[in-house]
């Protein structure tokens, strides 16, 4: 039959694609773990930057990225629970919600290098924070404030209704209620927004280019005034600024390796708790 | 959970200082010093261990720009600030002053297949402005010339345009790279490619041309029979003090400039 | 994605001082996302607009020369704004049928079992930071490209459109998927019942009827291959000339940006003129935004689903 046979043919398209997808979304992993593997040892992780960078280790680049996480997810969280704990449990009719609804979603359209200038203007030269951990944590905060919100707004909504009407009956007040009831059942769905920004803010570069990110430190950052190195910005600056460049390919392999695992672990986290969730909810 | 809110609160108010420490040295600028500042940097740090140095590269504008901007305390240059940077210097109330480091010369070099061993100052000047476009042109093989040239921000950029194009632009489909080291990745894959590196970047990957018939080396850039040189600078506001006169000093001195000569420059002796 | 508002089905006013205070906090604290966004854009058009005070906006938005730090300085971004589309245009050439025909796979043809791998594996891989994605076309897609075709350089606009492409993929994948889900099951029973096979079906019912999910995914996909900035940074090439091909080295506008930053001191011409050109930049992305949020709300009119 024609069509039957037409059928398999499109049929075997649309697997081709998949696989392709799956293909060379697997070759830049296999690359990366397979020379970076080479790269990693406890020294590498633990050590810091030697003889201009070739040799010694990474770890106040890895120390910075997670500085720069931490700052970030202090900064978005309590501004985007707050935001979705408004929308959801607060729930205002009308032209309100819709400006902020929008607002969130064009505000997570932004690309990325808009928020670096924004930062540059703003926290670095405005504010005279200069080059530092706190304009880099605020610049990488506001980028992920709409993930923050709609993951927790995800989590708000997802519990059912009929907890907050029983408290309600019971004579607890609006706030007593989402203190007491709603936010810690909603606690599962709040962590996972939490955790795919982890992997978010880390994996940014552009924010951090002009606002936080320094190629090299000897040790750790002693304030938030600091200038940090950061994992993404010193796999970038060893390969554009590099000055030796075979062993800081190598080196950056190992960058690469480490942030990909970091953030490969952390977004697989993040979902995995996201579907005990939704088959618990089901 | 009120009492591990409050602990983290305290250990997060004990990490926010905010002093600027008077031993922080910050410093940016151009890729070509970037070695000498990155080497120095790690010496000094090693005999001075409450020093705190940052590096980082951009290019020379980057730096001068940093220095009025006030984010830096160290500009490193390839090339003497412009009238310009200093009208809005002045405007700041930032007075650059500048330091000698190192001598260097700007090489001109070729993929290692490249049958070319020098040009003359017409000719690269015709190379890299447009005018000649293949390598047949001007003494070698019937191949199209790929020209390599660093990006705005470079001082690298603005001395070779001095001192070699005589101010005129640099052809529109020239490759502009962000530092001396990704010039020579590039040449050194790049069988038609024509780059400008820093003395200090000419590794064995890339062919070196003689300019003008001169080789370039130490010797000849210090003699200035190497025409294409030029003095590496660190610029400070005003006179530095503190942590900063000590490093510019450090780099100044006899083991500051064995590591600059180590590191492929020439050194101020 | 659904946005359906929680709503409390009795009024409680919170008669007490205290709740009182509470709603007012978070009603304050809610408007930070409208303020960082109204700061983005108040910050980019005082910064960006006194370029045009230069350079009139005509010859800004179509000039053919960029050359920002020369005297007299030129600042006509047109070359810039191609280069954008350009490896725009060359990553929805691959992410298109990537995308989508991976989600018409996982709609159509994947098994229980493989949905349940190959859904989270697609999402995990859509976190993939674009830092990684261009160390990797540096060091392996650059020497690859540059001995397949015969280039004098890797970089180029197809290095950049080629590794964009890829890094769209999941999104439109996960978005497409969600889309042709949304098609309701009586859609194809009915095409069942009058002897269509399963891929007449998908064709003729499915996918139509998805159209304009499927095309949000895709326009989502664009804007993120148009707002990315590291990628490009290191594969595209550089050249600030005009891009005649994909073959040729290209500076999209977020590269410039990124790449001229630093070496614009602040209040410079230099400095207003980048800033400009991020203006340039949102409002592109913020126009792509709201074309496929309203293809996507009359998509969900059409399909009788709630707005």
């Amino acid at each position: 039959m024609k069509t039957k046979h037409i059928q398999n043919l499109g049929f075997l398209c649309l697997f081709l694609c998949m696989a392709a997808t799956l293909f060379f979304l697997g070759l830049i992993i296999y690359f990366i773990t397979s020379r970076g593997m080479r790269v990693i040892s406890w020294e590498f992780l633990t050590q810091v930057p030697r003889m201009s960078m070739t040799q010694g280790g990474v770890a106040p680049a890895i120390v910075g990225t997670l500085y720069l996480v931490l700052g970030a997810i202090l900064f978005a969280l309590p501004l985007g629970l707050a935001c979705a704990i408004y929308l959801c449990e607060y729930s205002p009719k009308g032209f309100v919600v819709n400006i902020i609804r929008i607002s969130i979603n064009n505000l997570a359209g932004v690309p990325s290098v808009v928020f670096g200038l924004f930062g540059l203007a703003v926290f670095v030269k405005f504010f005279h924070f200069g080059v530092s951990i706190l304009s880099g944590s605020l610049t990488l905060g506001i980028l992920v404030l709409p993930l923050i919100i709609s993951s927790a707004q995800e989590a708000l909504i997802a519990v059912p209704q009929s907890i907050r009407e029983a408290s309600f009956s019971l004579g607890a007040t609006r706030w007593g209620t989402i203190k007491n009831i709603v936010l810690p059942n909603a606690l599962p769905g709040i962590l996972t927004g939490v955790i795919l920004s982890i992997g978010r803010v880390a994996g940014e570069t552009a924010p951090i280019l002009f606002t936080a990110a320094a190629f090299y430190i000897r040790g750790y950052p002693k304030s938030v005034f600091s200038e940090v190195m950061a994992l993404p910005y010193h796999i970038y600056a060893l390969m554009t600024e590099g000055t030796h460049r075979d062993e800081q390919t190598a080196i950056a392999y190992g960058c690469s390796l480490i942030l990909l695992f970091l953030v490969l672990f952390v977004s697989g986290l993040a979902i995995y708790i996201r579907q005990k969730q939704r088959s618990q909810h089901v | 959970m009120k009492k591990t809110i409050l602990l983290f609160v305290a250990a997060t108010l004990l990490f926010v200082q905010g002093v600027k420490a008077s031993d922080r040295i910050v410093m940016e600028g151009s890729t070509t010093v970037l070695p000498i500042a990155q080497k120095t940097a790690e010496v000094y740090m090693d005999g001075n261990p409450q020093a705190q140095i940052s590096v980082r590269g951009g290019g020379s504008s980057v730096g001068i720009t940093s220095l009025i901007d006030g984010t830096c305390d160290i500009a490193d240059a390839s090339r003497s600030i412009k009238d310009t940077e200093l009208e809005k210097a002045a405007s700041r109330g930032v007075s650059p002053k500048a330091h000698v480091v190192a001598m260097d010369g700007i090489v001109l070099i070729v993929n290692p297949s490249n049958t070319v061993n020098g040009l003359t100052k017409q000719q690269a000047k015709d190379i890299f402005t447009g005018k000649v476009s293949n390598w047949s042109e001007v003494g070698g093989r019937n191949e199209k010339i790929v020209s390599i040239s660093r990006d705005s921000s470079s001082g690298t950029f603005e001395a070779f345009g001095a001192l070699v194009l005589g101010g005129a632009k640099v052809r529109p489909d020239a490759l502009l790279q962000a530092s001396n080291q990704a010039v020579v990745s590039i040449v050194s894959q790049t069988p038609g490619a024509i780059g400008y590196v820093g003395l200090g970047y000419v590794t064995g990957a890339v062919k070196s041309l003689e300019f003008e018939g001169v080789k370039a080396s130490k010797e000849t850039v210090l003699t200035g029979k190497y025409k294409v040189g030029r003095p590496l600078f660190m610029y400070t506001n005003g006179d530095p003090k503190g942590a900063t006169k000590n490093f510019i000093d450090f780099v100044k001195s006899a083991e500051g400039q064995k590591i600059a000569e180590q590191e492929g420059f020439v050194g101020l002796k | 994605m659904q946005e359906k508002p929680c709503r409390v089905l009795y009024n409680h006013p919170g008669k007490t001082m205290k709740e009182k205070i509470i709603r007012w906090v978070f009603t304050v604290l809610a408007f930070a996302s409208l303020v960082f966004l109204l700061g983005i854009v108040i910050v980019l058009f005082k910064e960006g607009l006194p370029i045009f005070k230069i350079v009139s906006p005509l010859n800004f938005l179509f000039g053919k020369s960029w050359y920002p730090t020369y005297s007299p300085a030129e600042f006509g971004i047109l070359p810039l704004i191609l280069s954008s589309f350009l490896v725009t245009l060359g990553a929805l050439i691959v992410c298109m049928p990537l995308g989508v025909g991976s989600a018409l796979y996982l709609n159509e043809l994947a098994g229980n079992r493989q949905k349940a791998i190959l859904k989270p594996v697609i999402e995990l891989l859509a976190s993939i930071p674009s830092v990684v994605y261009g160390f990797f076309g540096v060091v392996v897609v650059t020497p690859y490209l540059q001995k397949t075709f015969n280039l004098p350089v890797g970089m180029c606009a197809l290095n950049a459109s080629l590794i964009l492409g890829i890094m769209a993929t999941p999104t439109v994948c996960s978005i497409a998927e969600d889309a042709l889900n949304y098609v309701p099951h009586s859609f194809r029973e009915a095409s069942f019942a009058v002897g269509a096979n399963r891929w007449q079906t998908l064709t003729q019912v499915v996918i139509p009827a998805a159209g304009s999910g499927i095309s949000t995914a895709i326009i989502l996909g664009m804007s993120r291959a148009i707002g990315e900035t590291m990628t490009v940074l290191m594969v595209a090439g550089g050249s600030s000339a005009m891009p005649r091909s994909f073959f040729d080295p290209v500076r999209p506008m977020t590269a410039a940006i990124a790449a001229e930053m630093g070496e614009a001191p602040m209040g410079s011409d230099h400095y207003h003129a980048l800033f400009a050109i991020a203006l340039i930049l949102f409002i592109i992305t913020f126009i792509f935004n709201v074309v496929a949020e309203i293809i996507s709300r009359r998509f969900r009119i059409k399909l009788g689903l709630s707005g």
